[in-house]
């Protein structure tokens, strides 16, 4: 087949993008198909319909790949794709959206509000903070509304942090999420074709040290795959998971990013990632590993998924 | 912030991120010619492998550059690198172990800070005034690490037009730095690309020079002196060079043919034949050349001074270099410059944020790093322009949520230069020990 790879682009996640785009090429390749690469940009659409690609393999991140953007170019142009429709793409994306969605559904969420830029700047929220401050309490994580991997996540332990917090993820996106911080393990459950991979566990190396960046340094963090759970929670993790990936209506495959709360030994689930990386350290193709489905397996499947809508 | 600089190489943005010189203005009928030349002369020799410790002709070279900043030297004191870079890579690999202490400015060089991490060296920094690092505070570092029972590899400076703070290191400071060293016995490693590039003010001897008038050789045996062709002529040579202590030299020579075996010889010959050129009076082409760039450089660094003032408002400072590539400007302190930088990447402008300055990452996060000389005046204009928008929307969300109003008022118009031409920096302010402890205590 002729496999259009959508990757690159404008995003923060450029860099991850291409990487992951590497990888499925590569893989692509092995598997007898015809890779025509594109970099998604001002002639997008034009670069596309010349290539007379068979299929399009999205491995762009972020804007444009993730919130539904291409999608909705794709299916303009009557191309088959991987992953998921333009509506479970806004819904992800969006993280407030994805969490009132889940609260909606019965999904255990961690509390937050959503607070957007205009709201602060034209509409005086900045004085319903101590109202937010009192509900959700600290700490909490502050997150520009849209946008991947850690960027713009900020923590807040007390009132004097927060307006630089917000600030700071304000940068990334005219809506920011305030989200109480569950303390506890950092999980992933990625799925693929409706089914729940094995859990990966994320490690901070260093005890006691919160930063959402050491996640995405090599190095920092440790991975653990699968997840040392007892079978009961990662049952529970991996049906959550699943239950959140149908809610939202995403297709192929998807990444659903948990905390394990360690007071309570609750599940809560923080967000659908519908376009996770697929570099060589990524979660996805390690959880894919452990399951014994191989990086070309893996790709072959994705890319099986853009035909079974 | 990797995934951040990516996006400042798209075309359409305007960097002020890059440690770039500019290198249209080297002439391309000289550039045909002096390659013409090289094929000419030496096709050979410059298609071959040439000696680890470089070329007789190259070497001859540095010696003179050498001599321009004062410095005396001897042509076998000198191994040729591949770029600056790679001398900052040969003394780790040659001095540190993992846990190893090396002692540096703060901020310092961005691009050392990923080889020191990778050599596993721990890093002490000590926070710069405006006459460069205070030696008293490192006395009192070197004292305490002594009382922990260690003792610094060597001592990381980069004493003229600092990279990234834009500051110089004075001359009692100079000279103390050298007598501390003396006294310990430690190394230090001078970083001087910049050197040469000075737009005002007096030329300060270097560390190297200064050490080596007091031993008995004439050499320094207490400093190693890393220098680059990359700021004068081009960074795209690839050449770069140490002058160090023997016993250290050989060391390096060992660990370069691990590393490459040689630097291009096809670029050494390049330089070679370059320094030879004459101007139309006899006078070396190379140093009009450096004239020239001194000139071009100076004129963008007065741009951005004035771009700065009309852009960047009350609340922010910046360094004022008399020389070198580069300002440092410390914005208000609720202001993350990683997070301002996504901003301003939607603004199509970049930069370097503070952190990429600080081995913990951590400090340094209201500050960046400006470029003034890699692009002409009007994107300096335009791309400060751009900074100072993002700047007032962050201050004016800060102001509505803080309910303390920011300073959301558009620039003023440009105000003329006023500051005094000898100055070497406004300020670069000292966080006091609160506001450390506070940012500490983040970890």
């Amino acid at each position: 087949m002729k496999v259009a790879v959508l990757k690159g682009g404008r995003s923060l996640e450029r860099a991850v993008s291409l990487r992951s785009a590497a990888q499925v090429e590569d893989g692509l390749q092995r598997l007898g198909h015809e890779v025509l690469p594109i970099d998604v940009g001002a002639s997008f659409a034009s670069d596309l319909l010349e290539t007379r690609a068979d299929v399009a393999f999205v491995a762009l991140h972020g804007r444009d790949g993730e919130d539904g953007t291409v999608q909705e170019v794709l299916e303009a142009l009557g191309m088959p794709y991987t992953g998921s429709p333009p509506a479970a793409c806004v819904r992800c994306t969006d993280k407030a959206l994805a969490k009132h969605l889940m609260l909606e559904a019965g999904i255990p969420t961690p509390a937050f509000r959503s607070l957007r830029e205009t709201a602060v700047k034209d509409l005086g929220a900045g004085a319903a903070l101590p109202a937010i401050e009192t509900e959700i309490e600290f700490p909490m994580v502050i997150k520009p509304a849209r946008g991947g991997s850690a960027l713009g996540v900020k923590f807040a332990s007390d009132s004097a942090g927060l307006p630089g917090a917000m600030v700071g993820a304000f940068s990334y996106d005219g809506a920011v999420l305030l989200e109480r911080h569950v303390k506890g393990k950092d999980l992933a459950v990625s799925i693929l074709d409706g089914e729940a991979l094995p859990i990966v566990e994320a490690v901070p190396r260093e005890e006691g040290f919160y930063d959402y960046e050491s996640r995405y340094k090599i190095g920092m963090t440790t991975f653990v795959c699968p997840a040392d759970l007892p079978e009961e929670t990662t049952a529970r993790a991996q049906e959550l998971a699943l239950r959140v990936y149908e809610v939202l209506g995403c297709h192929g495959f998807a990444r659903v990013d948990l905390m394990l709360d360690e007071d309570s030994g609750e599940l809560w689930v923080l967000e659908v990632n519908v376009v996770p990386g697929l570099t060589e350290t990524s979660l996805l193709p390690q959880a894919a590993d452990a399951a014994r489905i191989g990086f070309d397996d893996l790709v072959a499947r994705i890319l099986h998924s853009a035909f079974t809508r | 912030m990797r995934e951040m600089m990516a996006l400042t190489e798209r075309s359409d943005v305007i960097s002020l991120a890059g440690g770039l010189p500019d290198t249209t203005t080297f002439a391309p009928e000289l550039y045909a010619k002096l390659m013409a030349q090289v094929a000419a002369e030496s096709t050979a020799r410059a298609l071959q492998y040439g000696p680890t410790e470089g070329m007789t002709a190259t070497i001859d070279c540095i010696v003179e550059v050498m001599a321009a900043e004062g410095t005396e030297i001897e042509a076998d004191e000198v191994i040729v690198t591949t770029g600056g870079q790679q001398v900052i890579d040969l003394v780790c690999k040659t001095l540190i172990d993992p846990g190893d202490v090396i002692v540096a400015e703060a901020p310092t060089y961005p691009g050392a800070v990923p080889t020191f991490s990778a050599y596993e060296a721990e890093v002490v920094q000590i926070e710069m005034d405006s006459d460069g690092m205070p030696i008293d505070e490192l006395e009192s570092t070197l004292d305490r690490l002594q009382s922990e029972g260690r003792r610094p590899k060597f001592i990381y400076t980069i004493p003229n037009f600092q990279n990234p703070g834009g500051v110089t290191m004075s001359l009692p400071r100079r000279k103390r730095l050298v007598e501390v060293a003396r006294e310990r016995e430690l190394l230090v490693l001078e970083d001087n690309p910049y050197g040469l590039l000075r737009y005002e003010g007096d030329p300060l001897p270097t560390l190297y020079s200064l050490d080596a008038g007091h031993s008995q050789g004439g050499s320094s045996d207490l400093v190693i002196y890393l220098g680059t062709f990359s700021k004068i002529l081009s960074p795209g040579l690839r050449l770069g060079w140490a002058v160090a202590p023997r016993p250290v030299l050989e060391k390096l020579n060992l660990g370069k043919q691990g590393a490459d075996l040689c630097s291009s010889p096809m670029t050494q010959l390049f330089v070679a034949a370059y320094f030879a050129e004459r101007d139309a009076a006899g006078r070396p082409a190379w140093i009009d050349y450096v004239e020239r760039l001194k000139n071009l450089y100076r004129a963008r660094r007065d741009a951005m001074f004035e771009a700065l003032e009309a852009n960047f408002g009350d609340g922010a400072s910046w360094t004022r270099p008399q020389g070198g590539l580069f300002i440092w400007a410390t914005l208000d302190e609720r202001i993350d410059t990683t997070d301002l930088l996504a901003l301003a990447t939607s603004e199509r402008v970049a930069f370097v944020p503070g952190r990429a300055a600080y081995v913990d990452g951590r400090r340094g996060s209201s500050s960046m790093r400006l470029n003034f000389a890699g692009i002409p005046e009007h994107n300096i204009h335009e791309g400060i322009r751009r900074i100072g928008k993002a700047i007032r929307e962050q201050l004016g969300l800060l102001g509505s949520l803080t309910g303390i109003p920011g300073p959301v008022t558009p620039p003023a118009e440009p105000r003329p230069h006023s500051g005094s031409p000898l100055a070497d920096v406004v300020e670069l302010p000292r966080r006091d020990e609160t506001d450390a402890a506070r940012r500490h205590g983040d970890q």
